[in-house]
């Protein structure tokens, strides 16, 4: 029997594309793993299997030299593994006593012991280094001081093995300090623990082994002595590029117009610090950076759904101010990153989710009414664009389409509008390979016309694939700009890490 | 997925409903046909239907407007005592008449726009609004009259309430207003994209806001416009006019197959829904069942509609 955990052979797929391919993973009891990798490379999933939230297709795991397959969150933590989440799963309602405890109270006679569970609380608190009382309301602690309270949370269970989640991007540098503390004690108290971070530095200072993910597979495994943070970054990103993406003339100056957008110096408190960058007309221009840079807020920002602080925009030298609708009309556009969330009309037909941002220019004036014909054609003519499966109807509602479909329905109804500058946030985010080899050429045609895009996305191949330029964004701050013949992934990567890179001292990330 | 739940998307489940009441209902039921008793049923879902349709449109929204009636009960006792000589501002004459008819929807829409405010820039839940605004305007029409309704009204204006050729146009030219403008215009549009998804709606740069408002007022507006129907037909002005018809009114929307989730929502659905309802209590009071019997069975049918509406949205989703 081995002791630990250990992880052979493990798959998983979703919707026939595999996320996990062949992994194997062991951690020994008293080691500290670091598990790093991009996102989407399978981390979320694999940890998502071990906490019990999904099964795998195929392989084993043992803990302890048990077979290992929990059905849910509650049975992980009974086998002895515990979990500490990214997003926080704590109730601001309720007390820090209660959240620590909240499992399973000591009761008496079916009532609740409050000064054991305040001594429970206290002792658990003074364990990760938070000071506040355990009575203190829950909301109204920091968003640190909650990351320590759902770490206190999982030290109230009985683990062997523990999986640690970005524990630390909201804590202090102190903070974060205290917590790798206890994480060693637990080590040394022969709890085995996997660490999954963005913040490499912390991983090669306080992990023993370090295990590089690429798209599923494990790409690297071995000791943190013998690596560094350039070569994690290299083996995280280096991949091959396949014919996925259109043609398209990158030699220098061939796409660079007039100044179609012209963004100044945006700032918002702790998101984006003073952003400048300009599109030209029939220019792509990527912007790639880790989750959390600040890339979707700045799009949010520039289309007026958040405010901004400081700074402005421009549009052909003239101010793009107020609401999302007057931006629209002014030429700006928008597919956000969550396609259900704020996407789509999911029961209504595909001809009324691809008509939605056009209607006013359909809009009769005294009446309100809409000249319906016009549109219809309008609309047709879009749909015969957008490559959809011929034997989709138009008043099927949108529910029932594929997400591929769903998406390039979206992309559909801002083109329809005709914008100037459209901003995708990751759009190929849950689609098939197809269905991005069609919203490429799309996006390229749409260039080629004159306008300008903007392309957010955590896939550097994508971004490489078809952009004439790559802007890099690393908390909250442009950190780099790099032109067709400059795209070299290794420093396209560093970039997103540069503000990590150029001040070792941790920073909090939002 | 049952052929029911087909049918409902493509057409008025609630107008057949209708049309099997009345063949089954009419030779079981003495008195049904009479041409009294088919003017009556009319009569009572005319102003039934306008308030219905204002309440249709704010659930389309996926909101809700409890204050309808309560709305109607203002606009009631003020439109009777603008007809009272000596306690109105109104000259007496041909003219005051037509200009009560104005005023009263106007005196709604007023209200309702007050709830459009709190629920769109207030930002308060409609649920909650609407429930506020109800307790007050009862209130208000309580206090104000000393909870006497107010009598003595012009008799060209209990015409209006009286005559079945006014009546029913007044009620069938609303119903196609309505239709026209949610089927046609910008604001339907707007409304039903919304209903379904207000994120996706504020992104794709709908004037989320201005919408929800024009849609409180306009039920605002209905209401006032029921009140004149009801206050003629009472041939009173009523402080608590319509106190037990909230649930009648959703009820009907409901049944029409309108969704309490939003984005969903016909005229000829609703139509449907308001005969159906009218034509069943008609149907068991002509057979002497009580007042209270037929409350439960209201009840029942509107109970049975909201779960087929939530079954419907958990069979979409899947």
């Amino acid at each position: 029997m081995t002791p630990g955990l250990t992880i052979r052979g493990l798959e998983k797929s979703f919707h026939t594309i595999p996320v996990l391919k062949s992994l194997d993973l062991d951690v020994a009891p008293g080691e500290i793993l670091g598990l790093v990798g991009e996102n989407g490379a399978g981390k979320s999933t694999l940890m998502n299997i071990l906490g019990g939230h999904l099964h795998a297709d195929a392989g084993a795991i043992m803990l302890d030299g048990e077979p290992y397959r929990p059905d849910s969150a509650r049975a992980a933590l009974r086998c002895g593994l515990g979990l500490v989440h990214q997003e926080l799963e704590l109730f601001p309602n309720l007390s820090v006593a209660e959240n620590l405890l909240i499992a399973g109270f000591p009761t008496f006679a079916g009532c609740i012991r409050r000064r054991q569970v305040e001594q429970t609380a206290a002792r658990l608190l003074q364990q990760v280094g938070l000071e506040c009382s355990p009575r203190t309301l829950l909301g109204h602690l920091s968003a640190g001081q909650q990351q320590l309270v759902e770490f206190a949370r999982v030290l109230a269970t009985d683990f062997r093995i523990l999986l640690l989640d970005e524990p630390t991007t909201s804590l202090s540098r102190r903070e974060t300090d205290t917590l790798y503390a206890t994480i060693h004690a637990l080590a040394q108290a022969g709890k085995g623990i996997i660490l999954i971070s963005h913040q490499i530095n912390d991983v090669l200072t306080h992990c023993d082994r370090i295990s590089i993910l690429r798209d599923g597979r494990l790409v690297h495994q071995g000791p943190t002595q013998e690596i560094d943070v350039e070569m994690v970054i290299q083996k995280m990103t280096g991949r091959t590029v396949t014919q996925l993406f259109p043609q398209r003339d990158r030699s220098k100056g061939a796409h660079v117009g007039r100044v179609l957008l012209d963004v100044q110096s945006i700032s918002q408190p702790r998101t984006l610090s003073s952003i400048s960058f300009q599109i030209h007309s029939g220019e792509i221009v990527g912007l790639f950076g880790l989750v959390g840079a600040g890339r979707s807020e700045l799009a949010r920002v520039l289309l007026g759904l958040d405010r901004c602080k400081e700074g402005r925009v421009l549009l052909e030298g003239q101010p793009v101010t107020g609401s999302p609708r007057r931006r629209i009309q002014q030429g700006l556009g928008l597919v956000t990153e969550s396609r259900r969330a704020d996407g789509i009309l999911a029961e209504m037909s595909v001809s009324e989710n691809l008509s939605l941002v056009a209607l006013p220019r359909f809009c009769r004036p005294v009446t309100g009414s809409i000249r319906q014909p016009e549109l219809d054609r309008v609309v047709s003519i879009t749909r015969q664009q957008l490559s959809l499966q011929s034997r989709l109807n138009d008043q099927q509602p949108m529910v029932t389409l594929s997400g591929g479909n769903q998406q390039k329905i979206v992309v559909g109804k801002w083109l329809i509008n005709d914008p100037k500058v459209l901003i995708l946030d990751e759009p190929s985010r849950g689609i098939d390979v197809g269905a991005k080899a069609d919203l490429y050429q799309l996006v390229q045609r749409f260039a080629d016309q004159g306008r300008g895009v903007l392309a957010i996305s955590s896939d550097l191949e994508e971004l490489i694939g078809i952009c004439d330029r790559i802007l890099v964004m690393s908390l909250g701050h442009l950190t780099g700009e790099f032109q067709a013949d400059e795209f070299q992934r290794e420093l396209i990567a560093k970039a997103a890490f540069a503000m990590q890179l150029s001040e070792p001292s941790h920073r909090s990330r939002k | 997925m049952l052929p029911v739940f087909r049918f409902q998307h493509t057409s008025s489940l609630s107008l057949l409903l209708c049309l099997l009441t009345c063949v089954i209902g009419a030779p079981l039921t003495p008195g049904f046909a009479s041409s009294g008793n088919v003017l009556n049923i009319l009569g009572m879902a005319a102003p039934l239907l306008i308030l219905a349709l204002g309440q249709m449109l704010v659930m389309i929204s996926a909101g809700i407007d409890l204050s309808g009636t309560a709305i109607m009960a203002v606009a009631s006792i003020w439109g009777a005592q603008l007809m009272q000589p000596g306690l109105t501002p109104l000259p007496a004459g041909p003219w005051l008449v037509p200009l009560v008819v104005v005023a009263m929807p106007c005196i709604g829409g007023a209200f309702g726009a007050a709830n459009g405010a709190l629920i769109s820039w207030g930002r308060i839940p409609p649920f909650l609004a609407t429930l506020i605004s109800m307790v007050f305007l009862y209130g208000l029409a309580a206090w104000w009259t000393r909870s006497a309704s107010i009598g003595n009204l012009p008799t060209e204006f209990i015409a209006l309430g009286s005559q079945p050729w006014i009546v029913f146009p007044v009620a069938a030219t609303i119903a196609i207003l309505v239709d026209r403008i949610l089927r046609r215009t910008l604001y339907g549009r707007w409304l039903y994209a919304l209903g379904s998804n207000p994120e996706t709606a504020w992104v794709s740069g709908v004037a989320v806001q201005q919408t929800v408002f024009v849609t409180y007022a306009g039920a605002g507006f209905l209401a006032g416009t029921a009140a004149i129907l009801f206050t003629a037909q009472l041939e009173t002005g009523s402080p608590v006019l319509g106190k037990n018809l909230m649930l009648d009114v959703i009820g009907a929307v409901v049944i029409g197959g309108t969704s309490l989730f939003g984005g969903v929502g016909r005229v000829s659905w609703t139509v449907g829904g308001v005969l159906f309802l009218v034509l069943l209590e008609n149907i068991l009071s002509l057979h002497n069942l009580s007042h209270f019997v037929v409350m439960m069975a209201k009840g029942a049918l509107i109970l049975a509609a909201c779960l087929l509406d939530s079954l419907r949205r958990q069979r979409k989703s899947q």
